[in-house]
């Protein structure tokens, strides 16, 4: 096996020449904000090539499209594309969700089917766990799941109901769906079953949903009688529950196993100095109003908190009174701090702030504007701040439950 | 530009000492105590600051050769977090300050006759405050002194004078100075005004380390107090969570009501913020530039969050949070108290935009 530094050396090498560069129109941030076909087709392709040259899924098995590398040698290469800054990796949810837990939980057919589509991005994933009505409440999802026999004596799911903020869904070919297969459960988690279903059968349609921003990027999936054979349920039925939260740990790197790379695109926390510093805010330098300047260092000493966090939960006597209590609370900073990042760059920018996205008189060509609005995205997905306040609230400081 | 600076090392002792620290403070600092010790005239327990002085605490940041435990700045930051997780009232800072003042910029005698008694027990402060509050070089006019802490229990105090047309600093005996105790909003501590006496040559320290001695009079204060914030910011959060926990209202415990609930995570996510970055300052205390700026960024951030740890304490005790019984005050007065020395939060703010803008 090649060793982790060679490894290393050839994938430098491969991203210093492949990266993309001047690419002409914007590239997207987050998987979340891939909302035109030009930005799919070039991030799926690019996908394809990494995948191609060994630097995606360098660790999983051979025999379902992986390297048959280490977890090592994966890591070295995201690291490398970390530092070339290169464009994100497409198949969110399948590289991070889907594929790590077919990976450890699915049948030798399964993966053989999914893992290698997942990697050439060849099948795009998305998830369905959210519902309009049941945002945060995610174990209250209602989208029914009938077992039926068809009339070839197959079994069968028979789906009914919608899926919200289903990320690249009109361009999905599975999803990893939460649905309700027993209203009778003695609680709403027991009800619930989990399947890796598909997106291209009668019954199933997705509608885009424009984001604050006038983008897109998400869609709502609509259920209508969709059969969907029985052998997509993972796990029994009543395990649903258990099952995606086992793919949240996949995805927030609890439990190891993603196929590699990343899907966001790690932003220097303190990017909006270089704004701060160049910004004219009402005729003048913004770092001559005392306000701002005020504020900016405020952010700044936020922004040393949040990675003196990172360092101290690292040092267990350091962390032995609460020691859940850094990790739970990183989701609620780390996005509340993105959002005041883009408040805070759109007062540096004075009456530059007024303009938007395609403006050529706007500043960075209204990348703050896009950035804050497209902030909430994370204060409110994956558990709003809110629901956070009430996880640490009642997980760490151990106060009594809010219903 | 400050990433680095958020790097965080703990050596052993470092542990072992914050875990020796917290015991002893919890042990010999209990709340019934703490209020007690308000009635007292000096404002803490001498039999306990012997104490702490035989566990070699004293000596921490001063030289063996002078007596002390050679250790460093650094590990001082344990002690007074402790101390402030149980409000314990000493002169640990007033002492430390002046000690730090002499190893800087004392003459060859002062630090000969003193260090190692500082190191041993010895009470001392200093006092740098001008009537309007200012305690930079050019503001002094060297005739009264304020803010002096713990002056009526020290043997000697370090003050800014007036000698020859220049800023000086002197080591004076508290024996020569007529002081008044002034009453000031954080009751668990005790600070004085006085004339400044007459004073001999001996007395001085040398002039050309008059600058370096006050910036590290500055960066121990905030350093030390950035730690006694920081760790009472967290007891307080856990005195409001206790509350929360017990008292029903309408039927249920008030903690189940997120009005209540959400902004008491968020004074423990400042609290917690604090914790870290004053790790990190501890971390970087000592290095040049540097130093200040981590220092800084911890004093700001642990005064923010404990004033509104306990602001919201109080709020959150409704009627009996506006009693002298509830320890919500205790918590809210310190952080006001704080503020008003070598700066609030707001002055660190302006002097790290000054570093880092």
């Amino acid at each position: 096996m090649i060793s982790v530094e060679e490894f290393t050396q050839q994938a430098d090498a491969w991203f210093a020449e492949h990266t993309p560069r001047d690419v002409p129109f914007m590239l997207p941030l987050t998987f979340m904000e891939v909302g035109t076909d030009e930005q799919f087709e070039f991030l799926r392709a690019w996908q394809n090539k990494v995948y191609t040259a060994g630097y995606l899924g360098a660790h999983w098995p051979k025999d379902y499209g992986g390297g048959g590398l280490t977890q090592a040698h994966q890591d070295a290469a995201t690291r490398v594309m970390r530092k070339y800054n290169v464009p994100i990796m497409l198949n969110a949810i399948g590289i991070g969700w889907a594929g790590p837990l077919i990976l450890d939980t699915g049948t030798e057919e399964e993966k053989r089917k999914y893992l290698p589509g997942i990697l050439s991005a060849d099948d795009i994933w998305c998830q369905g766990f959210s519902e309009p009505d049941n945002g945060s409440d995610l174990g209250n999802a209602q989208l029914k799941a009938v077992r039926a026999t068809n009339s070839q004596g197959e079994d069968e799911y028979v789906l009914n109901g919608s899926k919200i903020w289903t990320t690249q869904g009109n361009y999905a070919k599975y999803m990893i769906l939460l649905a309700r297969t027993n209203f009778d459960a003695p609680n709403k988690y027991a009800g619930l079953s989990f399947f890796l279903a598909p997106m291209r059968i009668p019954g199933v349609e997705t509608t885009k949903i424009r984001k604050l921003t006038g983008e897109f990027g998400f869609t709502q999936t609509f259920f209508t009688d969709a059969h969907i054979p029985a052998d997509t349920l993972m796990g029994e039925e009543g395990d649903g529950w258990k099952v995606a939260m086992r793919t949240l740990e996949y995805e927030r790197g609890a439990r190891g196993g993603q196929a590699g790379g990343y899907t966001m695109s790690q932003t220097d926390p303190l990017e909006v100095l270089g704004l701060a510093k160049r910004a004219i805010r009402n005729g003048k330098p913004a770092l001559e109003d005392p306000v701002m300047r005020d504020r900016m260092v405020q952010h700044i000493i936020d922004a040393q908190a949040m990675m003196a966090n990172r360092e101290r939960a690292k040092i267990s006597p350091l962390v032995s009174e609460k020691p859940f209590a850094l990790p739970l609370l990183s989701k609620l900073q780390f996005t509340e701090y993105a959002r005041e990042t883009g408040e805070l760059a759109l007062d540096l920018e004075g009456a530059q702030a007024g303009y938007y996205v395609g403006e050529e008189n706007s500043r960075e060509d209204g990348y703050w504007q896009r950035s804050y609005l497209n902030a909430f995205s994370a204060t409110i997905g994956g558990g709003t701040s809110q629901i956070q306040r009430n996880i640490v609230g009642e997980h760490v400081l151990g106060l009594p439950k809010s219903k | 530009m400050t990433r680095h600076l958020a790097r965080i090392a703990l050596t052993e002792m470092q542990a072992e000492l914050r875990d020796q620290a917290m015991r002893f403070c919890a042990d010999k600092s209990p709340i019934s105590r703490v209020r007690a010790l308000i009635q007292d005239e000096h404002g803490f327990d001498l039999a306990v600051w012997t104490e702490m002085a035989e566990l070699g605490w004293m000596g921490i940041a001063i030289p063996e050769a002078q007596g002390g435990l050679g250790l460093e700045l650094a590990d001082l930051v344990p002690v007074a977090e402790a101390m402030g997780k149980h409000l314990m009232s000493s002169p640990f800072l007033s002492t430390n300050l002046a000690a730090q003042a002499i190893l800087t910029g004392g003459t060859d005698a002062q630090k000969a006759e003193w260090l190692s008694k500082l190191a041993s027990g010895t009470i001392a402060t200093v006092a740098l405050f001008e009537p309007s509050g200012a305690w930079d070089l050019d503001a002094v006019e060297g005739k009264t002194k304020t803010f002096a802490m713990d002056l009526g229990a020290a043997e000697i105090v370090i003050t800014t004078v007036r000698h020859e047309g220049e800023t000086r600093l002197a080591l004076i005996p508290r024996k020569r100075i007529e002081a008044r105790r002034e009453t000031i909003i954080d009751e668990t501590k005790r600070s004085y005004a006085f004339d400044v006496p007459r004073f001999d040559d001996s007395d001085l320290m040398p002039a050309d380390l008059t600058v370096a001695t006050l910036e590290r009079i500055e960066l121990v204060a905030n350093l030390l107090q950035a730690a006694e914030l920081s760790g009472a910011a967290a007891a307080c959060v856990d005195y409001t969570v206790d509350y929360l926990k017990t008292r029903k209202q309408f039927g249920k415990l008030i903690g189940a009501y997120q009005a209540l609930k959400h902004p008491t995570v968020d004074a423990f996510l400042d609290a917690e913020n604090a914790r870290s970055l004053l790790y990190a300052a501890a971390t970087h205390c000592e290095k040049q530039g540097d130093g200040e700026i981590a220092v800084r960024m911890a004093n700001a951030k642990a005064e923010g969050a404990l004033s509104y740890a306990a602001d919201r304490s109080i709020q959150f005790h409704g009627g009996f949070g506006f009693t002298y019984d509830c320890d919500a005050q205790l918590y809210r007065r310190k952080a006001m108290f704080a503020a008003s020395q070598f700066g609030d939060a707001a002055f660190h703010r302006a002097r790290l935009a000054e570093l880092l803008l």
